[in-house]
């Protein structure tokens, strides 16, 4: 591959753990030359956190690390010291884009607030993604998934009416701060091919999450309802929910009154049609317990498989509830090509998810996950025209 | 300093999507200055006696519609619904029969003058109207087109019906979300049309990106389930280095503890706590007022405490039930710990930080009045979102895009009006 999108662009990650490190991992997929900047003692926090291969853990081998990093350069450096920082101002002046997950303020206690780096560089793109943005009363405020979910409406309707709110998957916040973040770095270096002009990317996580409703605000804000903790259901038709199978979980979603009438006609009760009690979607949600009593033998005879299968031939919708086995073993991406194979020489052979769309044109690009420090002769030397002497002496000090 | 501009002021976009996915994706950019064209089939915004009369009576007999204002559908239901009017601001709309020879002729003039156009229908319904990229390529090499359908262009499933109901099972999301004790569980949010939308909305930027270099348009084929996988990456990590398929855990966390939601003083009032680090776990005992249950040996490390969960959380539930949660929050977060008052549509809503940082933008729309609507989740230092239009009402640019964009003269519109080629006009 050679000319990418982003070729050319060049970006300085100074972000760790998932939301930094996705936008700049989605940045270099597509061409841009990142740089990620590792503290030396011990690299990015996502380096500790698993999964590890048979759970040991090991700097090289976090399956986190690996699959935020692909694509990118690394170098230690010790920002926070004074050499570290005159080199991170050198490194500042050559870049495009600079993407930092800090809390609010830290850059300016290291020296580079967003007026110093203009000052530096007049056209960087600074991109800063946090839990609640740069201002505000909660700017200083901590957080990690389950907060995020609670502050963004998403806690308090997800689970059974009678339990505990519950979150919603792992990590989502911070990926959605990280495409967000990959987003909105696009739009600035698109004004900034017209305008010549850098800016700073405000994303604040709760804002990214808080537009992820599609009924939840608009129940309230049209409806004056406060929408309440709903299960496995759905608030405006039944059946769209998940039911046992034989061999695990099906998502059945019949949302349409054809499909509801193909559905009875398939589990044997083509007279439902007719039956007063599924007559309107207001009467299916009152009786949805009633229908399910009929539904889940029925499923519970046939597999995931099978009933993705039959059922979409009667067109109505519906999904096996996968696991990540399933999905690796799915034909569909396999037909498709999604998966990516890549060799690490720590960790081996795997099978990462490819790309989130195909593009004719400018198809994205997946390569491995640098090693910790891996590209500090090429950085230091080959760009900054530092002597591998000084690397030894910037070593002893801790500096990288 | 602030643009006078939006960055895609020149950038016009023909918008087909549908529902949430799509509309969402076309909004951002519409956001940032985008002219789009949102074109619905005829059938689908339709003003009819009938339909109103059967809405009336519904009310009448006691039926609350929650999207609507007050759960009236008023004397035009079809300019009153919620979920579309906030999914299409922005935007100018008009209705078109693309199943018809004229209609696709005249989407084709749409697509000689525009930069992207935007489908989320199966895959088979662009080629049936004969307007598929390779068609529409040689009208305009220029255009970008995206389709995101639920599981893409191509391979087994291409045809069969998703919805982000399905999707999001199908993915892998449900299977690492519920109780410990229990099945998987749903988003009620329904999580991967917005994945989706994200996603596209990016993938669109790359493409116009590309072609400011090159002249040269391109075609994405975005499969929504494909763009939620790459979101569990590490799951899908962890069953190839381990063989191990994720276990459902609740509110717990795998390292961190305590984590969990717990209950405050007052109905439906709850709390989320997030301890990360001995540091947060010593600002937590603080603000517990160091009770003499913290300093027990089963509590003393953060092993210890994450495999004695059970009794911490009672023990901590004890407390927070005492408090009102916005308060609780505020107190715990001065003392530096991680937590989040559980908020519902209406505190959300009224959120003061978000009010500070005017995330909700107000928009007075002629048949529903002045609401308040998500904005952009990202805010630029010289860049200024636009909020300039609410989502148009039925046919309301049928003059605008077809007498002032393709130079139609009045007398044709009416014919293609009375053919039920476009729509008739608004009201």
């Amino acid at each position: 591959m050679t000319e990418q999108v982003l070729s050319g662009i060049k970006v300085l990650d100074l972000s760790s753990e998932i939301s930094g490190p996705w936008c700049t991992r989605m940045l270099a997929g597509f061409g841009a030359d990142v740089i990620k900047v590792e503290d030396p003692n011990g690299g990015d926090i996502a380096r500790k956190m698993g999964p590890f291969p048979d759970d040991i853990p090991d700097l090289e081998k976090s399956g986190l690390f690996l699959y935020m990093n692909t694509g990118k350069k690394s170098i230690t450096l010790n920002i926070r010291s004074s050499p570290g920082l005159e080199i991170l101002q050198k490194l500042i002046k050559e870049s495009d884009v600079l993407v930092e997950n800090f809390q609010p303020g830290t850059l300016k206690t290291l020296g580079i607030d967003y007026q110093n780096l203009v000052a530096i560089n007049p056209g960087l793109i600074l991109t800063s993604i946090t839990n609640f943005g740069q201002t505000g009363p909660y700017s200083d405020y901590k957080a990690s998934s389950i907060v995020d979910y609670s502050l963004s409406g998403h806690q308090f309707i997800n689970g059974e009416p009678t339990r505990e709110p519950l979150q919603a998957p792992p990590h989502q916040p911070e990926y959605q701060g990280g495409l967000h973040g990959f987003l909105a770095t696009l739009v600035a270096l698109y004004h900034r091919i017209q305008t010549a002009q850098g800016q700073w990317v405000d994303v604040s996580i709760q804002e990214c999450m808080a537009g992820f409703h599609q009924f939840t605000i608009t129940r309230y804000t049209y409806g004056g309802l406060i929408k309440q903790r709903g299960g496995n259901r759905y608030e405006s038709d039944h059946p769209i929910s998940i039911y046992p199978c034989k061999d695990g979980y099906v998502a059945v979603s019949a949302s349409a009154r054809p499909q509801q009438e193909q559905l009875y006609t398939l589990i044997g009760r083509p007279e439902l049609i007719e039956d007063q009690r599924f007559a309107t979607p207001l009467d299916r949600i009152a009786n949805a317990d009633a229908f399910d009593e009929l539904l889940k033998p029925w499923l519970k005879e046939r597999t995931k498989d099978e009933l993705f299968h039959t059922l979409n031939e009667w067109r109505i919708p519906c999904a096996p509830v996968s696991e990540p086995e399933d999905l690796l073993k799915d034909p569909h991406f396999k037909e498709r090509k999604f998966w990516v194979n890549m060799e690490h020489p720590q960790a081996g052979v795997l099978s990462y998810p490819g790309a989130p769309f195909t593009m004719t044109e400018t198809p994205m690009n997946l390569t491995r996950a640098p090693l910790l420090g891996e590209h500090n002769e090429n950085i230091y030397c080959d760009h900054l025209g530092h002597t591998l002497d000084d690397l030894v002496i910037m070593r002893g000090m801790g500096v990288i | 300093m602030m643009a006078e501009k939006p960055p895609l002021e020149n950038i016009r976009i023909i918008d087909l999507s549908r529902v949430w996915s799509g509309p969402m994706a076309v909004r951002m950019l519409a956001d940032l200055g985008a002219e789009v064209i949102l074109i619905d089939a005829p059938q689908t915004r339709i003003k009819s006696k009938e339909s109103l009369e059967l809405l009336k009576q519904a009310k009448h007999n006691g039926r609350y519609f929650p999207y609507l204002p007050a759960g009236d559908p008023g004397d035009d239901p079809w300019n009153r619904q919620g979920t579309y009017n906030d999914f299409n601001r922005n935007k100018l709309g008009i209705t078109m029969d693309l199943t018809k020879m004229a209609g696709q002729e005249l989407f084709k003039r749409l697509v000689k003058i525009s930069d992207v156009v935007v489908e989320n229908y199966t895959p088979r319904v662009m080629k049936n109207f004969g307007l598929d990229y390779p068609v529409l390529q040689t009208i305009n090499p220029r255009i970008v087109m995206i389709s995101l359908p639920g599981y893409g262009m191509s391979g087994p499933y291409r045809d069969f019906p998703a919805y982000g109901t399905t999707l999001e099972q199908h993915a892998g999301f449900s299977s690492v979300m519920g109780y410990p004790d229990s099945g998987p569980y749903r988003t009620q949010s329904t999580y991967a049309d917005p994945v989706a939308s994200v996603t596209a909305a990016s993938a669109i930027m790359l493409a116009l990106i590309y072609r400011n270099k090159v002249g040269k348009g391109q075609y994405i084929d975005l499969a929504q389930i494909e763009s939620s996988i790459c979101l569990l990456g590490e799951l899908i990590l962890d069953y190839e280095m381990n063989g191990r398929n994720p276990k459902r855990m609740g509110n717990r966390h795998a390292s961190m503890a305590p984590h969990g939601c717990y209950r405050c003083k007052g109905n439906e009032s709850w709390i989320t706590i997030a301890i990360s680090s001995n540091e947060e776990w010593l600002s937590l005992c603080k603000a517990l007022g160091n009770p003499k249950w913290v300093q027990e040996e089963r509590f003393s490390s953060q092993t210890s405490r994450w495999h004695n969960q059970d009794e911490l959380d009672r023990l901590i539930e004890n407390w927070t039930v005492n408090y009102n949660n916005y308060e609780l929050m505020n107190l715990l977060q001065h003392e530096g710990v991680p937590t989040g008052a559980v908020l519902n549509a209406k505190e959300l809503v009224e959120n003061a930080h978000l009010d500070k940082r005017d995330y909700f933008v107000k928009q007075d729309h002629p048949s529903v009045g002045i609401r308040p609507y998500p904005g952009l989740p990202f805010k630029f230092s010289d860049i200024q979102p636009t909020y300039y239009r609410p989502a148009p009402r039925v046919d309301e640019h049928t003059e605008y895009v077809f007498g002032n964009l393709l130079g139609i003269s009045h007398e044709e519109i009416e014919i293609l009006i009375s053919k039920h080629v476009i729509g008739n006009n608004s009201g």
